[in-house]
């Protein structure tokens, strides 16, 4: 029998994250899927995603300007902040809803076989288009400001953005594959969600960390693929904007391809996992 | 030609597990691992048997005999503690009808999205749309959404959807009490018709008499074994007397 073996596939193995770029068809119904039944019955429909982040910027710009004076230490602070903010959003909303996303679509998962990292790339699949209104009302106070980015802060945004979205996909197959086990799983994201906003510099400036701790714990501060994304996206739309000196973090380039490293680390960790774990998905669901 | 599935000394055992908590799981660690967090259950131990290209099997048993537990691991769902199976070709597990509908979406979306569930492309799907909205009769509410549907449109969209993925080896569980009876004559009129393209049909029911009528052979299962093997009638009849 040995010699006729390769003709035979053995059933509920696949080929992880390959198998999900070739049903990719598949990934775009799943993501069409989420994102009806998202805005169903309601009347704005995914017009609420331009309200909400424009609120949200309203927002910033009264309460810290006004109230707070932020103003004072980060010119054009609402911009700064606004830049970060939506990397976080971006980032909590893929993050964990890639955790719960296996739990979920337990009615699926338990009676057919499909890859099961569909689930976690869906969810950052649609976060993906939520942060697309997000980047438009950033881009239209960018633009209100007086923004004039060259071509290389611009390969910075974006290279930003895919650090957010592997690490993303790889902490989501991480935390997702777990949470069936382990339903602590998506309380403990929702509490690091919580604790992300500021392991970033994103309500404030990185120069306060630098000041305040040790050049080790700036060094750790660094490594963290998040707050390298938020750096990317103030050089790319914030700092174009900013008329006096501000200091912005040393090799802005590096670090970022260095976060492009951290975030393929965490996609090899959350697979390898993933891939341990997933052949009792169905039975402990 | 080798055999469509072959499966081999196959195990499973489960483990019952009370809650999914850290806290138990912590408590049970520090403890020195006393006493078990979790109780066994073998479901299946020492199956072994192959199932030839165009054959239709029937698995046979009582509720607990883990025929459904077999079924999955055919499918890939769960996989198994010991043993092997393999498959040759594209396999289609049927172990729910519509497991995969969504309420929220309309006929004609949760069309698309089985069919892609199940593993058709998507030229495929639109090649076939027509034959399966047809095969199902519900066209004028194709594109109304599944959950103001009635649970007999539900079932038969679904299994319009499933015997058009067009697979090797196909996976049926209890799916053939679907609809009333001339949609049931229709389903099994298509059962035969999958057989008859050289199709192989893995069946679980309690239907014994559907199963002596449509089906070549049976495996019949009991605790987790293996107790009879042969042609269906036989099989069905064993059943009955055991």
């Amino acid at each position: 029998m040995a010699t006729s073996t390769d003709t035979y596939a053995v059933p509920g193995v696949g080929a992880g994250l390959l198998d999900v770029y070739r049903r990719r068809y598949l990934l775009k119904l799943i993501v069409r899927k989420e994102l009806r039944v998202r805005y169903r019955g309601s009347v704005l429909g995914l017009a609420w995603s331009y309200v909400k982040p424009l609120v949200q910027y309203v927002v910033l710009f009264f309460a810290l300007g006004i109230v707070l004076r932020v103003g004072d230490q980060i010119p054009n602070y609402a911009l700064y902040m606004f830049s970060g903010v939506i990397v976080i959003n971006f980032f909590s909303e893929a993050f964990s809803n890639a955790t719960r996303s296996i739990v979920s679509n337990a009615a699926l998962v338990k009676k057919i076989y499909l890859p099961r990292e569909l689930f976690p790339v869906a969810s950052v699949w649609v976060a993906a288009v939520h942060f697309l209104p997000q980047l438009v009302v950033l881009l239209a106070a960018a633009l209100l400001t007086g923004w004039h980015p060259d071509i290389l802060q611009l390969i910075g945004a974006a290279l930003g953005f895919v650090i957010v979205a592997v690490t993303a996909t790889g902490l989501g197959l991480l935390a997702g594959a777990i949470n069936v086990f382990f339903r602590d799983a998506e309380n403990i994201v929702d509490m690091l969600m919580m604790i992300v906003t500021w392991t970033s510099p994103v309500l404030y400036d990185w120069t306060m960390i630098r000041r305040l701790a040790p050049e080790w714990v700036l060094v750790i501060y660094q490594l963290n693929p998040i707050t390298v994304a938020v750096e990317l996206f103030h050089w790319a739309f914030w700092y174009p904007t900013v008329n006096r000196p501000v200091e912005l973090p040393p090799h802005l380039m590096w670090t970022g391809l260095l976060g492009l490293g951290m975030a393929a680390l965490f996609l090899i960790i959350g697979q390898l996992v993933f891939r341990r774990l997933e052949g009792h998905f169905a039975q402990e669901v | 030609m080798g055999a469509a599935v072959i499966v081999k000394d196959l195990k499973k055992t489960f483990n019952l597990r009370h809650s999914h908590s850290l806290k138990e799981t912590l408590v049970w660690l520090v403890k020195g691992r006393r006493g078990d967090l979790t109780r066994k259950f073998d479901a299946l131990h020492d199956v072994s048997f192959e199932i030839q290209p165009g054959e239709t099997v029937a698995l046979l048993g009582f509720n607990g005999s883990g025929k459904s537990t077999l079924l999955k691991l055919i499918s890939g769902v769960i996989l198994p503690d010991k043993g092997t199976v393999r498959t040759k070709g594209r396999v289609a597990g049927l172990i729910e009808v519509g497991a995969g509908f969504h309420p929220d979406l309309s006929g004609r979306e949760n069309v698309f999205l089985n069919a892609a569930i199940l593993g058709m492309t998507e030229q495929e799907i639109n090649e076939k749309f027509e034959d399966i909205v047809a095969f199902s009769e519900i066209e004028q509410f194709i594109d109304t959404e599944v959950k103001f549907y009635s649970s007999g449109m539900f079932l038969r969209l679904a299994f319009a959807v499933a015997v058009h993925t067009q697979p090797d080896i196909f996976l049926v569980d209890e799916i053939l009490a679907v609809g009333d009876e001339p949609f049931q004559k229709k389903c099994l009129a298509k059962i035969k018709q999958l057989s008859d393209e050289g199709r192989t049909l893995v069946v679980v029911s309690h239907d014994l008499d559907m199963i002596s009528r449509i089906c070549d052979r049976g495996v019949v299962l009991s605790s987790g074994t293996v107790q009879f093997e042969g042609p269906a009638e036989e099989a069905v009849a064993w059943l009955r007397e055991h």
